[in-house]
């Protein structure tokens, strides 16, 4: 606003004036109103703005649909208070003099053509939103450094191979050796480092984690585009959609990997067969909501191509959405894997990931001298899952336009 | 309505068909391993007899044709590896009611203590409680059940001494598996009622009340709260799906004789036409609960009208 040139301050007094004069009561109003409506919006976008389960995202379109038409109309009205704001505050600074004041400004051709223009930047807005939240800040840093760390890990001097069964000096099995300075976090039953078991297994679980993300997203929003661009495929989208849903991912992943053989590979896809449905359906209602919104309409008929509609119209409201689902894509791939693991039918054990070293922790419930070997890794499992949750609300509350306000 | 049910019916069946059809095909793909209980120890004859004898030698679609005019007799085949040449609705019956039992217990808990605590949180909003019931949802959401279902476990016995094995008959043995299978929904609820209470007081009626001076107890008991609770139902079918998941880890973790246990074993011990029988069977379950929650939200909130064209459902 400070960009309108104080020509634009003058032009504006006298209307002011008057403004001010006629709307005392009414501005106050408009105040406490926009003031409540914040404080819903607030509301809708606390921590638990999750909208994973698959019901759950009905209820959360609905207020979003609601909520923004008043969301727009607010920015408007909030628009124009501002300018109202400044030229009273113009007016209060005295920067000009009484004589200045009541002449006329005149007719300057630049003043006439300048257009208001607001510096907002989306992605600009959306960090600044994102790093006022201490405490997803901080898990970002948390998780940058276990990400860099599973990877340079290896590269360390004085690390063991993973899969390294590993011997004393004179040769017997170094068989449940408690933490020590050289095995940090001790080794398992038939002598493998955990400390170096650990990074491996969290290095998998990530990369699964992430390609199941990265499917997701992918296929989702293909899909999604397509049901809710296509008109004609609606329908038949729609119906596919209401059998799909009903099935239980459990146990598709259940089934897939029972038959298919164990492995990385068999894993991603089957825990990407079912999550991209929610994600399409996300990406379509969306689209639906927006597509034929007006400014939309205005900005097809002064001409921007489909491409740029798409990315600066659409996409701003679809990213948070995107960003929500792909971070809790994360800690549920790690946490189906370790279920699936959980029921005999996860990786083999050379391949060590999160899971399979919580199950084979599991085995030595019984004897509390071993837990370390299950505490380890669930202190990461934890850790990591915990992050990213955490991060991922915190992000779609941040990429969310409504909250740059 | 009448009209919607219907459609919402003939739906759940046609999945149902759809999901049997696919589990049977894809099962087939297994190898033959998994219908003889000896593998090993037959001849080449006695397996192509074995396989003779089952049918497994007909065309895959004859295969799944017989097996729906099966089904609808009741039968769901019979067991190969896991107990030899038994139905497997004998072996499911005597398996249903335990967990039947744990789950609905599990549940009915999980309401008991999760709505209370999202209304605590509401009411807090922003103070301890919100901040402590916050740190323990994302706690539940976040990390895989598995972990934490182990640290009931070992705490639970440690601490207070309650047995690592279910026994039928000793109710204390019944504590910690039902509250495992309960925690999950207990967040999920808590999460759900507070979040709908925050919404829900800050609409004009609230205000209304609070200026005619009426008590916050009743404005939160009398109007908040009963509003804020007919959405919940809609959450009602994931629960289901969360408790049977929730069912297949409590199950083998305490060596219940109940569904989700069996999964575990008759998966470990590559019994196909079991496990063909138990998804099918949980894909029921899971289905029937969808469509529930979906009858019970139509027929309990009058604003939502399921006739409409084209919404996403």
């Amino acid at each position: 606003m400070a960009k309108f040139g104080s020509c634009r301050v003058k032009l504006e007094e006298s209307v002011t004036e008057i403004l001010r004069a006629q709307s005392g009561p009414q501005n106050d109003r408009r105040e406490g109103k926009s003031g409540r409506r914040d404080e819903i919006l607030r509301a809708q976008g606390s921590p638990q703005n999750d909208n994973r389960g698959g019901k759950s995202g009905r209820q959360d379109e609905i207020l979003r649909a609601q909520g923004s038409p008043q969301n727009d109309s607010r920015g408007g009205k909030s628009g124009r208070r501002d300018e109202i704001l400044e030229g009273e505050s113009g007016l209060q600074n005295g920067n000009l003099s009484e004589k200045e004041l009541f002449e006329f400004a005149g007719y300057d051709e630049a003043c006439a053509e300048k257009i208001g223009y607001s510096n907002y930047s989306y992605w600009g807005s959306t960090l600044r939103a994102f790093l006022k939240n201490k405490v997803a800040v901080a898990l970002m840093v948390v998780i940058f450094t276990i990400l860099l760390f599973t990877f340079i890990q290896p590269y360390l001097p004085g690390q063991f191979e993973p899969n390294l069964v590993n011997n004393d000096a004179s040769g017997k099995l170094l068989r449940n050796v408690k933490p020590n300075s050289e095995h940090w976090f001790g080794t398992n039953s038939i002598g493998q480092d955990l400390w170096s078991r650990v990074w491996s297994g969290t290095r998998t679980s990530l990369l699964m984690g992430v390609c199941v993300a990265i499917i997701e997203a992918v296929v989702g929003i293909i899909v999604g585009v397509l049901w809710g661009y296509v008109r004609k495929l609606d329908f038949i989208f729609t119906e596919l959609y209401n059998i799909l849903d009903n099935i239980p991912s459990t146990l598709v992943l259940v089934l897939f990997s029972y038959i298919m053989k164990p492995s990385v590979t068999s894993l991603i896809i089957g825990m990407s067969l079912t999550r991209w449905i929610g994600m399409s359906r996300f990406i379509r209602n969306q689209i639906i909501i927006i597509r034929d919104r007006d400014y939309n309409l205005a900005s097809k008929c002064l001409g921007s191509p489909t491409g740029r509609i798409i990315f600066k119209n659409l996409l701003p409201y679809l990213v948070s959405v995107i960003m929500l689902r792909m971070a809790m894509a994360i800690p549920e791939a790690i946490g189906s894997e370790v279920f699936v693991t959980y029921i005999g039918l996860g990786l083999p054990i050379e391949i060590p990931s999160l899971g399979n070293l919580i199950t084979s922790g599991r085995d030595l419930l019984m004897n509390p001298g071993l837990r370390y070997q299950l505490i380890f890794p669930t202190i990461v499992v934890s850790i990591v899952t915990i992050s990213f949750y955490i991060i991922g609300n915190a992000f779609a509350d941040a990429a969310d336009p409504k909250n740059h306000v | 309505m009448v009209k919607y049910l219907l459609k919402r019916f003939a739906r759940s069946i046609l999945t149902l068909v759809i999901i049997i059809s696919v589990v049977f095909i894809l099962l087939r793909l297994m190898p033959i391993e998994g219908y003889f209980q000896n593998y090993e120890k037959l001849t080449n004859e006695q397996i192509q007899a074995g396989i003779h004898n089952m049918g497994l030698d007909k065309p895959v679609l004859i295969q799944l044709k017989d097996f729906f005019i099966q089904l609808l007799h009741g039968d769901l085949g019979t067991s190969r590896i896991y107990r030899a040449n038994v139905p497997i609705t004998e072996i499911l019956a005597s398996k249903i009611p335990i967990s039947l039992q744990l789950g609905g217990i599990a549940l009915v808990i999980s309401l008991i203590i999760g709505l209370p605590l999202g209304s605590l949180m509401a009411r807090s909003k922003g103070k301890f409680w919100d901040k402590f019931g916050t740190a323990f949802i994302v706690f539940v959401q976040a990390v895989p059940a598995a972990v934490y279902f182990l640290f009931i476990q070992i705490f639970g016995n440690e601490w207070f001494g309650f047995s690592m094995l279910f026994s039928k008959d000793n109710y204390s043995t019944w504590i910690m598996p039902i509250l495992s299978m309960a925690i999950g929904n207990t967040a999920y609820y808590a999460m759900w009622i507070r979040r709908y209470m925050v919404d829900e007081s800050n609409k004009d009626y609230v205000k209304l009340a609070k200026a005619k001076g009426v008590s916050d107890n009743k404005i939160m008991m009398k109007h908040v709260f009963r509003n804020a609770f007919v959405p919940m139902i809609q959450y009602l079918p994931t629960s289901f799906l969360n408790s049977i998941v929730g069912s297949i880890y409590v199950e083998s973790l305490y060596s219940i004789p109940g569904m989700g246990g069996l999964l575990v074993d008759v998966v470990k011990r590559q019994d196909n036409t079991m496990v063909q029988a138990i998804v099918i069977v949980f894909a029921c379950v899971g289905i029937l609960g969808l469509m529930l929650g979906d009858l019970l939200m139509a027929l309990i909130d009058p604003r939502i009208s399921l006739n409409k064209k084209g919404g996403a459902r």
